[in-house]
């Protein structure tokens, strides 16, 4: 080969190469390693973890550690699926165009919008790329968000604004952890691009989206949800209650928790945004003999044809998590998604009613609830929480590891600051949880409660 | 093969005459196969009072109308996915030098690697004591990376290229910020990847467009007119660049980008070319972001997810996103968020964990001298398809060495009325996946091929082959190749008709025109 390519040596191949930057010595790397060792080698890493999914775990706060059927891994592990480019040639790719069609489809039906793009990285991104749209469809500068959408989310959003896209303004929850809409009212005004709650928000509370929608819109502000996929089952869609954009985390529908990544962001919009929506779009055309295809569409929005005026830089997006997303779906189909809502909230439910029932644990997060929600403790939620991992419980998301991005918006009074969530403990219950677990887990905390023996009241 | 589109049946290739589309009630769509009543799902066993639905979730609140889900049998759901796979072309199936993508071989040790439950079964917001195993592999990802760039600290949160490059420039930013400077312009080749001047604008710049020279790098003449013209925030370059061409002058523009008081972004598009040959850091960049998805064989997944790290020099790390991976005096590993001078956060979590498990088993399994091979291996054969098809397209820069990759242009077809597109699509024909076609912008009629490393010789003949077969028909047959493809399950596709009327989800019977 080196022949035809007239070259004498490998070396000469990378001639081009200015002498000054080209590397004499060998990468400082370990050496290479047979499949077997490397094997070995990445057990014995996993074997230092102690996952979610061998303990007892009531940890959600956007990722849930629901079943994934073995449906889902037989079809994302095909090799024409999972070593697949981005469909650019349309003709070849009709599977994972016409998957991605199917995906649309069901965030649209879940949802209750017209539009739904291919997927985005992840919720939290999907939420700043939601204001960016806003920002350019109002021309307006701010973006008031609820303090209870996660508070992550809310820091990319910030993040990314520093850039480009509205100002994000943050206005507090209200006793009971729905968000306080006379705050919210007060904060929305004619430099509003967008109004962003969460449904079922940060603590599990649930917003009056109506009443949200009303308000937004009456500013002339688009109404943006954030909404988890799996309480769509049993709460009604945001399409049908006055939202603009959806966005959302479908990590729970069927992927692995996969320490945060990845999952797959999605947003859906009115059809009136179509033109603005981020990311791929696949539709629906004929061939030239009539036959039904999909190919990628509206790419004027895009950057490979638009570039610096396109409506967003995203390029890859999280196809195959979304086809896991279209396969858990399609696994439990039109009766499954509400059978499994239900079933969450009936755990729930019971959880929280068992841990009302002991003495000191008092609610934070009010009113129904659909699989996650917040209790305060008599003793700081942190140290609960290890206090009852060597019982093999993970007890949930002590709230005090966001606490600086709720100061001031909370109830409990900004002269308790940080503090004022030290004793608040989120708990998320899927349909593995079993009632015996939640009992043992109730009377473990109990314990752990009475004896005094963790924390300072 | 209907007649109407005046194919030459001797000249139809190999097995078009035993082309046989699948009937479209094969390819019918998962709603479309719905049934009332069927279903796959299981629930455990419930176990704790069944509250009415009524008590359980408020009539307000309550969904009035459930989604329209398929309701199909797990065997057919199996059915259907199987079928549409093999209407997809991967890796897998054939060579695909699809190029600045890097569709190299996803070895399948990486799968495994990433469902072990001590990695996939991880919760983001377990305590940091029952995670060190996780961490230890970032930790050790993060320096090698580091290594691998010439640069010093790393962050692996971005989700994918354009990620990261927004990240970068955000951090560009805060670096000015902290000076008391705030420069708007960004300079950027006129080969470079349409995300970089879109990511541009994300990051609160304005991109300053700079030539390329007759040899395929920057035009330095012009680069030292658009710094002049000042305000210089920094430069984002591809190197090798996308016409597969190393930038001769690659220290001088960094001389002359740093002088202006800007800093260098290395867009690791083609960092396939130059493992362990040369770095970026040495080249002069100050930030690089890396394609897990290209570069280190985790999988594309037709469009993702992918990881998109990005590598910074030792003085901007005040200014990497949160949180930031450390290890204290005791060993152990935890996540620090308490950074004054950070840009915050880029993304929820730590980043796509599961994708960069895949990328620490690829660098773990070749080390530096299996990288360095695997560069030496991607130019050679890059190389190699160059020259096969030398005589046939038009090589703009053929005078040059070409890296992982290699531009073409399909001018030279022109006469018998054959576009790049029209290659494209009788490529498929022959089995293999097309190169990029029309990018970069500055080439006319472009195809832009990148073989891989993973490609053996017999494979790089069997492409080089079907290249000279197509520019044989663009000669012999043109209607052929201009009609292609013909054996695959569809025809060329109507994409004018998608964009001018958009039907972007299932339209159920009960909705009439127009959707739900």
């Amino acid at each position: 080969m080196l022949a035809a390519v007239r070259a004498a040596s490998i070396g000469d191949l990378f001639a081009e190469i200015p002498e000054e930057v080209r590397r004499r010595e060998p990468l400082a790397l370990p050496a290479g390693l047979s499949e077997a060792e490397v094997v070995a080698e990445l057990r014995r890493l996993a074997g230092k973890d102690v996952p979610a999914t061998q303990l007892v775990s009531f940890l959600g706060a956007g990722v849930y550690d629901h079943y994934v059927p073995a449906a889902v891994d037989a079809v994302v592990s095909r090799g024409e699926f999972l070593t697949a480019y981005t469909p650019y040639q349309p003709e070849r790719s009709q599977g994972v165009l016409q998957t991605i069609f199917e995906f649309q489809t069901a965030v649209c039906e879940l949802t209750g919008m017209d539009v739904s793009n291919a997927s985005m990285y992840d919720g939290s991104t999907a939420l700043a790329e939601a204001s960016i749209l806003a920002g350019v469809q109002t021309r307006r500068g701010q973006v008031v968000l609820s303090a209870g959408v996660h508070p992550e989310y809310r820091q990319v959003l910030a993040t990314e604004s520093a850039g480009y896209g509205p100002r994000p303004r943050t206005v507090g929850v209200r006793t009971g952890a729905a968000t306080d809409l006379d705050a919210l009212a007060a904060a929305v005004g004619d430099d509003t691009a967008a109004v962003v709650v969460q449904q079922p928000n940060f603590f599990g509370a649930l917003e009056d989206l109506p009443a949200v929608a009303e308000l937004a819109h009456a500013a002339g502000a688009l109404f943006i949800v954030v909404a988890d996929p799996v309480s769509l089952g049993v709460l009604e869609a945001p399409g049908r209650l006055g939202a603009d954009i959806v966005v959302g985390e479908g990590q729970a529908l069927g992927n692995a928790m996969n320490f945060g990544g990845p999952g797959v962001g999605y947003m859906a919009v009115t059809t009136k945004l179509m033109r603005r929506i981020p990311g791929r779009l696949v539709g629906e055309t004929v061939d030239l003999e009539g036959r039904r295809g999909y190919v990628l569409t509206l790419q004027t929005r895009e950057q490979h044809i638009r570039r610096e005026k396109a409506t967003s830089n995203i390029c890859s997006n999280h196809a195959l998590n979304a086809l896991a997303t279209l396969v858990y779906l399609s696994w439990l189909g039109k009766d499954g998604l509400p059978q499994l809502g239900l079933h969450c909230a009936r755990k729930a439910a019971y959880l929280r009613e068992r841990l009302l029932a002991l003495p000191g644990v008092a609610a934070f997060t009010a009113g129904t609830v659909v699989r996650e929600f917040a209790v305060r403790l008599p003793r700081p939620a942190a140290d609960v929480v290890e206090a009852l991992v060597p019982q093999g419980y993970l007890a949930g998301v002590a709230v005090s590891r966001f606490a600086g991005l709720f100061a001031g918006l909370v109830p409990g009074g900004e002269d308790a600051g940080d503090a004022a969530l030290d004793d608040v403990l989120l708990l998320a219950v899927t349909e593995k949880r079993t009632r015996a677990e939640i009992d043992a887990f109730v009377a473990a905390l109990g314990d752990l409660l009475a004896s005094g023996e963790v924390g300072d009241e | 093969m209907s007649d109407s589109t005046g194919l030459r049946p001797d000249l139809v290739s190999r097995d078009d005459a035993a082309v046989c589309r699948p009937p479209a009630a094969d390819r019918a769509t998962i709603y479309e196969r719905s049934r009332p009543g069927r279903g796959s799902w299981s629930l455990p066993e419930l176990g704790v009072p069944e509250v009415p639905v009524a008590e359980l979730i408020p009539e307000s609140l309550r969904r009035t109308r459930p989604a329209r889900l398929p309701e199909i049998s797990e065997v057919d759901l199996l059915r259907h996915f199987t079928g549409l796979s093999a209407l997809n072309y991967g890796v897998d199936s054939g060579s695909y030098p699809l190029g600045s993508c890097t569709m190299k071989y996803n070895p399948r040790v990486n799968e495994g690697a990433a469902r072990l439950e001590g990695f996939a079964g991880l919760h983001p917001y377990q305590p940091e004591s029952l995670v060190q195993g996780a961490l230890e592999l970032m930790h050790e990802l993060e320096r090698w990376l580091a290594e691998i760039s010439g640069l010093h600290a790393t962050t692996l949160q971005p989700a994918a290229g354009a990620h990261g490059e927004l990240t970068g420039l955000l951090i560009i930013r805060a670096a000015h910020q902290a000076e008391g400077r705030a420069p708007k312009r960004i300079i950027i080749p006129d080969t470079a990847h349409g995300t970089n001047p879109a990511s541009v604008v994300m990051g609160g710049f304005v991109p300053a467009p700079v030539r390329s020279d007759a040899r395929g790098g920057v035009d330095l003449d012009h680069l030292r007119e658009v710094v002049a013209g000042g305000d210089i925030a920094g430069l984002m370059l591809t190197n090798p660049n996308t016409l597969g061409l190393f930038d001769e002058h690659i220290t001088e523009i960094a001389r002359l980008v740093h002088e202006a008081g800007g800093l260098l972004y290395y867009d690791g598009a083609n960092a396939n070319a130059v493992l362990g040959i040369s770095r970026p850091g040495d080249m002069g960049f100050d930030i690089v972001h890396f394609n897990t998805h290209k570069t280190f064989s985790t999988p594309h997944g037709g469009g993702g997810p992918g990881a998109g790290p990005i590598v910074v020099r030792d003085a901007l790390v005040p200014f990497l996103p949160v949180p930031v991976l450390e290890q204290g005096e005791d060993g152990r590993f935890f996540f620090q968020y308490d950074r004054p001078h950070t840009i915050g956060k880029v993304r929820s979590f730590y980043g796509n964990f599961g994708v960069l498990v895949r990328a620490w088993t690829y660098i773990r399994s070749l080390g530096a001298e299996g990288l360095r091979q695997v560069s030496e291996t991607a130019v050679l054969n890059a190389n190699y398809v160059m020259e096969g098809v030398r005589d046939l397209l038009d090589l703009p820069y053929g005078d040059r060495r070409c890296m992982h990759e290699f531009v073409g242009s399909a001018t030279p077809l022109k006469k018998d009325g054959i576009r790049a597109l029209d290659v494209a699509k009788r490529l498929l024909d022959y089995g293999v996946h097309p190169p990029t076609t029309y990018f970069p912008l500055i080439v006319d009629e472009a195809l832009m091929v990148e073989p891989t490393e993973t490609e053996s010789k017999d494979a790089l003949d069997r492409l080089v082959d079907a290249f000279h077969r197509v520019a044989q028909e663009a000669r012999d047959a043109p209607d052929l190749v201009r009609s292609a493809p013909v054996t695959l399950p569809v025809r060329r596709l109507d994409e004018a008709r998608a964009a001018r009327h958009p039907v972007l989800r299932e339209q159920f019977p009960e909705d009439g025109e127009g959707g739900a």
